[in-house]
């Protein structure tokens, strides 16, 4: 016969659970205080200087006053650049992977390779993009160059997280579709990529933010101190010219320009941030509504 | 006239031989029932047919399989096959479209556009599978959301819809009320008039109802193959039909 009456026993029991919940808070808070502390840190430091036109001003006096356009418009360009080289061929390839090739040790081999790839360090990448695209494809330091750098780096991730979707997508629904007769593509089109298709743009997303704030890649292949631009221009850069990006910017203030204000620094790190916000809060944005039209 | 042949059909799943030689006809306006226990191959029949045993990355198949007189082979169009052949599944898959994407999805996948057409065609076939009447006010609604009963004949109104000139119903009853099974029992029989049906089922009492052949399997191998009258008398030929038949194996 059992009893539920509280003893020691089930005391004891009750107490173990608590201790439990509480540490499992416990460790949330731990995560949660340095991020907090981190943006608070930041906007105080930056209050001076955060302004409409800091964000739209050339940095002047030799990096020490002014703003931060040409560094911004400069991340655009390179994240918008590898994203449009790494997404499209990281996710066909993924659809290659997993809805074409066979179950053989060569294919399993591909599959480990881009997973140890995707766990490659940035500055491996770096390299890479100097003796590939800067030397031996002629490039020279471009934005092309740091552009596809970045998609080298991005790629095995986005390949990735597709794999992921694709094969969240039940196999059932394939099956049924080939009963139909639709084919292989067919089947792809209409019904696997538009069921997989939030997840993969999670995984896109993920790296625009990674994209936007690696410093070594760019560094090495491409992305300058200082670099003049005409301010009335959206599209200050060719491909073959080196440009300026958030991330260097900050590196440079922070560590190679004496004398620069506390505030601008900081404010561009406040930039960088509310830039990765903006994207990924626009991902969730894009994700919610694809999620909610193709429910299921 | 015979519409299927099946010769020595040798079927392995990673070198363990499933099929151990498998040959019969389907022939023109008849319903041919296969009955036999779990494992006897009864699925994997018809994944040769319609050849989605392709999906199948440790499949190998050997023998011969024709259709209307025509080999099947590695440069058969299999689209062209699977259209030819309905498939109805046991497990109930509703696509992630609405009722009427659902039923559309083969006709847009051979190349049918016309709204008027598609229509018409989402209506008959739904009205056929006895569904119309429980969703003709939603048609707009995901497949996935009627329930598994309704699901399992939204798969075969979806069969229907590319004009099968043969259907394969693979336990096309086992989410279905009885009252809802007998009306659709009763549309195969009209449909007989029109196509072959293939009708792998567990329940004998089915089989016996609505089948004019029946071929019973067991593991990988046909037992026996004849009228339904004869397989269900007290004398078939092989005393495990018997036996099977009157639920003493099984």
């Amino acid at each position: 016969m059992s009893r539920f009456a509280s003893t020691p026993a089930v005391e004891a029991k009750l107490r173990r659970e608590a201790a439990a919940g509480a540490i499992f808070l416990g460790m949330l808070i731990l995560i949660l205080l340095p991020l907090f502390a981190i943006v608070a840190y930041l906007l105080w430091q930056a209050a001076p200087s955060l302004n409409w036109r800091f964000l739209f001003s050339a940095p002047t006096h030799g990096m020490r006053e002014g703003g931060v356009w040409p560094a911004f418009i400069g991340t655009l360009y390179l994240v918008t650049l590898s994203l449009a080289v790494a997404a499209p061929i990281g996710v066909l390839a993924a659809v290659y992977l997993t809805e074409y090739a066979r179950d053989n040790w060569f294919n399993r081999a591909v599959n480990m390779a881009v997973l140890n790839l995707a766990g490659v360090p940035s500055i491996v990448h770096a390299l890479f993009g100097l003796g590939a695209f800067v030397y031996a494809a002629r490039l020279g330091y471009s934005v092309l160059a740091a552009s596809l750098t970045l998609a080298i780096m991005t790629m095995p991730v986005i390949i990735a997280s597709t794999r992921q979707a694709l094969l969240s997508v039940p196999h059932n629904f394939r099956e049924a579709c080939w009963n139909l007769g639709a084919s292989r593509l067919q089947t792809i089109r209409t019904i696997v990529l538009p069921n997989a298709i939030s997840g993969i743009l999670t995984g896109i997303i993920l790296q625009v933010s990674r994209a936007a704030g690696e410093t070594a890649p760019i560094m090495f292949t491409g992305a300058v101190f200082y670099k003049a631009i005409d301010p009335g221009t959206l599209f200050p850069y060719a491909l073959d010219e080196q440009c300026m990006a958030l991330s260097m910017h900050l590196y440079t203030l922070s560590t190679q320009t004496p004398g620069v204000a506390a505030s601008i620094p900081n404010a561009t790190a406040v930039l960088l941030l509310a830039l990765v916000f903006l994207v990924n809060s626009a991902a969730i944005g894009l994700r919610t509504i694809l999620r909610s039209r193709g429910k299921w | 006239m015979i519409r299927i042949e099946v010769r020595d059909l040798r079927l392995s799943y990673a070198g363990r031989e499933v099929l151990h030689g498998v040959s019969f006809d389907l022939r023109s306006n008849e319903i041919l029932s296969i009955i036999g226990p779990a494992q006897a191959g009864k699925t994997t029949i018809l994944r040769c047919l319609n050849r989605t045993i392709d999906f199948v990355p440790d499949a190998r198949m050997s023998g011969g399989i024709s259709v209307d007189g025509e080999a099947l082979n590695g440069r058969t169009d299999v689209e062209a096959l699977r259209r030819k052949i309905g498939m109805v599944t046991p497990l109930p898959v509703g696509l992630p479209l609405s009722v009427r994407d659902n039923v559309a999805f083969a006709p847009r996948c051979a190349g049918v556009s016309n709204r008027a057409e598609l229509d018409g065609i989402v209506e008959q076939c739904l009205r056929r599978a006895m569904l119309w009447d429980e969703v003709k006010d939603r048609l707009s609604i995901e497949g996935t959301k009627l329930s598994g009963g309704q699901q399992q004949r939204l798969t075969l109104a979806r069969a229907l819809s590319h004009r099968p000139e043969i259907l394969c119903l693979d336990e096309f009853s086992i989410a279905i009320d009885p009252v809802t099974t007998m009306r659709i029992e009763e549309v195969l029989k009209e449909l007989r008039n029109e196509i072959s049906i293939i009708l792998v089922t567990n329940l004998t009492q089915q089989a016996r109802r609505l089948a004019d052949r029946t071929m019973f399997l067991m593991k990988g191998e046909v037992v026996e193959l004849a009228e339904t009258s004869v397989v269900f008398s007290d004398t078939p030929s092989d005393r495990r039909t018997y036996d099977y038949a009157n639920g003493k194996f099984g």
